[in-house]
């Protein structure tokens, strides 16, 4: 039983968190603020980097927040007890990093103040317009879900319920990963692959986001999770991340295959300067192999080990994002293949990139909402899970 | 006439005046809309037929013209808007070197109308693809997905701009083919100003414009043709 | 005789004349092309969004209703613009009833004639 001074001090540490979060929402819709007076000019994005930091964030957010919800799939789709249990906990995880995302992604359009068109003019070919039906349809799916979880006469939709998010975050993550492969003129993206490559990367990244955070509610509650449970959860992420790491293998080898497209390869594999070096030590040897090792190493893969683990997977996302969004822009576009190109509108030349801190912020902003709505919910709402002793099933 | 004539007469005024204005803005579309300007015509196509041995290297004239004509700055920042312009390519396995102006090819099937959630990205009946800066809301997937990089985002504030060419901070925006002029039978500023006549504007689809003529006849390719969009600005000499 | 002069001084006299606090707006060259000015107060934002659909999205052109022809008149005599000042015809009315102007963030807020005048005179 926890004594009354260190109960206090917790109520006044939650405050001093959500405050500390407040403000930094607040230095985002800061940097929303000058963006929109002074326009993108002060941003580091250009008319080469077109999409930039705000985007990297974004789209973390975004995929981490359908890849959470495998957690409660597991759990609701596949009957896993101790899935269940924490089905509530990753549903609230991906309401909160869905608005997050949306928000920062929103936030950073030109005229932001014109949202309400792309509801009152719907372009049925587009990929984005498509996305917006998805990320609301999401939205609205999880809330059901929750409700069918938190409330005891709902509880029988629960599986119909569960299904249905099951199958809308396969859609969504595709959607996501559409956006790109339909890109076709550009050499980094217009992939078939990539909507697969999206679902299985927001496997690991939700899982990573789902294990820092509830790290931390059992550490806030003083409680140890069942070892049986986090080796369970540990391997879960280790196979998530081997996958991911697969998939962005194959997206590479097959480029590096067709010829047309090696100029590229060598570009973000070797040459690119900070994207190669963001790829190998950012992405391969942070985000993979070293949280790989701390899960398979015999003696490692304990609770620590896991947490860091989980922590590593997700700078790896964003090191991975940062080369896949801004180096894919930067390696210029081919108009005339077989040709050197050079214009004053930088054909044939790498774009040059500065992310500035008004980008930066916005996206910062972004996951203190996820925090904030994280946050608060957790505390108002029953969102520990509660294990019965474990039984493997 | 007496007074109780023109009472009777004002009352019945004032009440077809208030009839005629419940009812007149339904009225006055129809009438805008059937009235003199019928809209364009999907009889026609504009293009281009640019002849790259016409063109000269270090000559911006087009640059310069498009440049005053819509108002745009000429600076060549990351970040200023440039609608049309020069470039140089060298082919590597031949070494054969070309000059050659670049702006938006006004595609049949234009990947940034494909892509634009909102519709701002269009097509007119024409065929000249135009951004509706009413409607577009600065998500720039039109620049993302547009293989010939036509498109510029405006990332400051503007002042002055020509009142035939609006453009404005946060919105899209790239050649329109001097659309307001080619509506007034004028031909865009580039072609105008080039001073070895090498970009010929016309009607595609006319069978006896020269633009037309000279296609059929001459070899000329599209840029980046194995897309298949069908863009309306050729290259002659490529 | 005198009652339809009468009525007529009623129908173009503003409104708001008696409003103390109402706004000193410059006209411009001003006079009466489209519709009655009542009218125009309470529905030129109608016609001005139909119009630049049918301008831009279909081509149709009609100087009469289209923005630059609104400027055209309503510009002011001195300084050719319907938003430089505070009592300039566009920005008077919507300072004064706090309604937001969009178009100019965009389109010019000069008169034609003059906007090219001074860009050839460069």
């Amino acid at each position: 039983m926890p004594d009354l001074a260190s109960l206090r001090f917790k109520n006044r540490m939650y405050y001093v968190l959500l405050a500390a979060a407040g403000l930094v929402a607040l230095a985002g819709l800061y940097a929303v603020h000058m963006m929109e007076t002074h326009g993108h000019i002060i941003s580091g994005m250009n008319n080469q980097i077109v999409w930039g930091m705000p985007h990297v964030f974004a789209i973390f957010l975004i995929v981490a927040a359908s890849g959470v919800l495998n957690v409660a799939s597991i759990g609701s789709v596949f009957g896993k007890a101790i899935y269940k249990a924490r089905a509530p906990l990753a549903s609230l995880l991906s309401i909160a990093m869905l608005a997050g995302g949306l928000t920062v992604l929103m936030l950073d359009l030109g005229r932001p103040d014109r949202i309400i068109v792309a509801a009152t003019n719907f372009n049925p070919t587009s990929v984005f317009a498509w996305n917006v039906v998805l990320y609301s349809g999401m939205f609205s799916l999880v809330v059901v879900y929750l409700w069918t979880m938190m409330e005891r006469r709902m509880n029988p939709w629960n599986k119909a319920a569960g299904l249905a998010v099951f199958v809308w975050r396969f859609v969504l993550t595709t959607g996501t990963g559409l956006i790109f492969a339909f890109l076709t003129a550009r050499q980094a993206y217009g992939s078939a692959l990539l909507p697969p490559m999206f679902i299985v990367l927001s496997f690991a990244w939700g899982l990573a986001v789902f294990h820092v955070v509830q790290a931390n509610i059992y550490a806030w509650n003083e409680k140890a999770l069942d070892p049986d449970i986090l080796r369970r959860k540990k391997n879960l992420l280790g196979v998530f991340v081997v996958g991911s790491l697969y998939m962005v293998a194959t997206y590479h080898f097959t480029n590096l295959y067709f010829a047309h497209q090696s100029g590229f390869e060598h570009f973000i594999l070797r040459d690119g300067g900070i994207y190669p070096a963001l790829f190998w030590w950012g992405y391969v040897v942070l985000g993979n192999l070293l949280p790989l090792l701390l899960i398979y190493v015999p003696g490692l893969g304990k609770s620590k080990c896991v947490m860091l683990a989980s922590m590593l997977v997700i700078a790896g996302a964003f090191a991975l994002l940062y080369v896949f969004i801004i180096g894919g822009q930067a390696y210029p576009l081919s108009i005339f293949p077989g040709y050197q190109a050079s214009s004053s509108f930088a054909d044939g030349q790498i774009g040059s990139y500065q992310p500035s801190m008004y980008e930066v912020m916005l996206g910062l902003g972004g996951l203190a909402i996820a925090f904030i709505i994280t946050t608060v919910s957790v505390r108002v709402l029953n969102f520990m899970p509660q294990d019965k002793p474990y039984i493997s099933d | 006439m007496s007074d109780l004539d023109m009472k009777r007469r004002n009352f019945l005024k004032t009440s077809v005046g208030a009839a005629a204005v419940a009812i007149a803005p339904g009225m006055m579309l129809f009438q805008v809309a059937n009235g003199s300007s019928e809209g364009v015509s999907a009889k026609v196509r504009w293009g281009m037929l640019i002849d790259t041995n016409q063109c000269k290297t270090g000559c911006n004239d087009c640059v310069t013209a498009c440049n005053k004509e819509n108002g745009l700055s000429g600076e060549t920042k990351a970040t200023d808007a440039q609608w049309i312009r020069k470039i140089e390519i060298k082919d590597i396995s031949s070494g054969r070197e070309v000059s050659l102006p670049m702006m938006c090819q006004h595609c049949e099937h234009p990947p940034c109308v494909d892509v634009c959630p909102t519709n701002a990205s269009m097509k007119r009946a024409d065929g000249i693809v135009l951004v509706d800066k009413h409607r577009c809301i600065g998500c720039r997937y039109c620049i993302m997905a547009c293989p010939y990089k036509a498109r510029s985002f405006v990332h400051e504030p503007l002042h002055d701009q020509n009142p035939d060419v609006p453009r404005g901070k946060g919105t899209v925006e790239s050649c329109t083919l001097c659309v307001h002029r080619v509506d007034q039978g004028l031909q865009p500023a580039c072609a105008e100003a080039c001073p070895n006549k090498a970009i010929l504007f016309g009607d595609l689809n006319d069978p006896q414009s020269e633009i037309a003529k000279k296609v059929r006849t001459v070899a000329s390719v599209q840029v980046r043709a194995d897309l298949r969009l069908n863009p309306g600005v050729r290259y002659q000499g490529l | 005789m005198k009652m339809i002069l009468f009525i007529l001084l009623l129908a173009v006299s503003p409104v708001w004349a008696a409003d103390a606090v109402a706004p000193k707006i410059d006209i411009g060259r001003g006079g009466e092309c489209v519709k009655d000015p009542q009218w125009m107060r309470k529905n030129h934002m109608h016609l001005l969004k139909h119009q630049r659909d049918e301008t831009l999205r279909k081509g149709a052109r009609d100087d009469k209703v289209s923005l630059k022809g609104c400027i055209e008149c309503h510009a002011s005599t001195s300084d050719d613009s319907v938003t430089a000042r505070a009592d300039s015809f566009c920005v008077a009315c919507h300072h004064y009833e706090a309604v937001k102007i969009d178009c100019f963030e965009c389109h010019s807020g000069k008169r034609k004639s003059a906007w090219l005048q001074q860009r050839n005179a460069k």
